[in-house]
């Protein structure tokens, strides 16, 4: 879902950078403030996870590709403004080294799949674990939630910018964003969901760490 | 030196990034709809290159550079984020 430079107008440009600058802004003030020496390496981890498993694109229906975004397995586990970091880290390197997403949608890009996936991810997680519990398997079903809307919303908050952009009417390019990514965030789900797992087989305390 | 959980984690990581050239190269979903509804058009070429695409240059073998391409930006994303965190944790200011 990294949007090249070319489908965004200059108004959305500058209110994206602005939003997302503020946004990471405050989370570097808060991880600042709240992390800890014991969720250091785990920040590293997950930004090195997320990077990788992001080349992977996983076929989808109709010739169509998508790939994880990671925001919701990295808020679950550490926090949304921890994650907020990490997916702007992944994002910038993406950008300047990789040339994946364009240089002037990177606030967008960020806004996007850093600040809405992340946050999504974490309160979808938070209400489905308090509504079924705080056993194993309740923890995975809100890991698959968590992670399938963050991606469901960060599509639409992704057309809706393209849209206020003109590059598509909303009508067009929203249910079709929305369609696709409703697909790729069943894949999103399922990593997050293995890797929950696999925490939760090896490392349970990584999962009862502060929150970010 | 004692293994710690980190140092399998990040191994798994490279292992991960190894598999890149099996990835499906169908457009992602974005580029899809751009392609359905007339868009892509629009996109523009950025304006430098360093390792465009998650290719390697001046690599032949395709898989290999792609493989170069994902350890590197492993390797860098785990030390870059790694380092921020450790300097947030470093130069922590108390909770008001």
């Amino acid at each position: 879902m990294h949007i090249p430079d070319g489908f965004l107008n200059i108004a959305t440009v500058a209110t994206t950078y602005v939003v997302s600058a503020g946004g990471v802004g405050n989370a570097v003030r808060i991880a600042n403030k709240k992390l800890g020496e014991k969720q250091v390496p785990l920040m590293g981890i997950l930004a090195a996870f997320i990077f990788a498993a992001q080349m992977l694109n996983f076929p989808i229906a109709g010739g169509t590709s998508g790939h994880l975004i990671g925001a919701a397995l990295a808020a679950i586990l550490l926090g949304p403004w921890a994650a907020v970091l990490i997916m702007s880290c992944v994002l910038i390197a993406q950008c300047l080294i990789f040339q994946d997403g364009g240089l002037l949608a990177l606030g967008a890009n960020i806004f996007n799949m850093g600040i809405v996936a992340s946050f999504s991810g974490y309160y979808l997680y938070r209400m489905v674990t308090a509504l079924l519990g705080d056993d194993r398997r309740s923890k995975l079903v809100g890991g698959f939630i968590a992670a399938w809307g963050s991606v469901f919303l960060a599509s639409i908050v992704c057309a809706i910018e393209l849209a206020v952009s003109g590059a598509s009417p909303l009508q067009v390019v929203l249910p079709a964003m929305a369609g696709f990514h409703a697909l790729i965030g069943i894949g999103e789900g399922l990593i997050t969901g293995a890797v929950l797992s696999l925490v939760l087989a090896t490392r349970t305390d990584l999962l009862e760490l502060q929150r970010i | 030196m004692k293994l710690k959980w980190w140092h399998i984690a990040l191994m798994a990581c490279l292992v991960v990034a190894c598999l890149a050239p099996l990835a499906s190269s169908s457009p992602d979903g974005l580029e899809r709809v751009a392609e359905n509804k007339g868009f892509i058009d629009l996109a523009q070429e950025a304006p430098f290159q360093v390792i465009a695409d998650y290719v390697f240059p001046g690599i032949q073998n395709e898989a290999l550079a792609t493989i170069l391409a994902g350890l590197i930006g492993t390797l860098i994303l785990f030390g870059v984020v790694y380092g921020v965190a450790w300097l947030l944790v470093l130069r922590k200011k108390e909770p008001a």
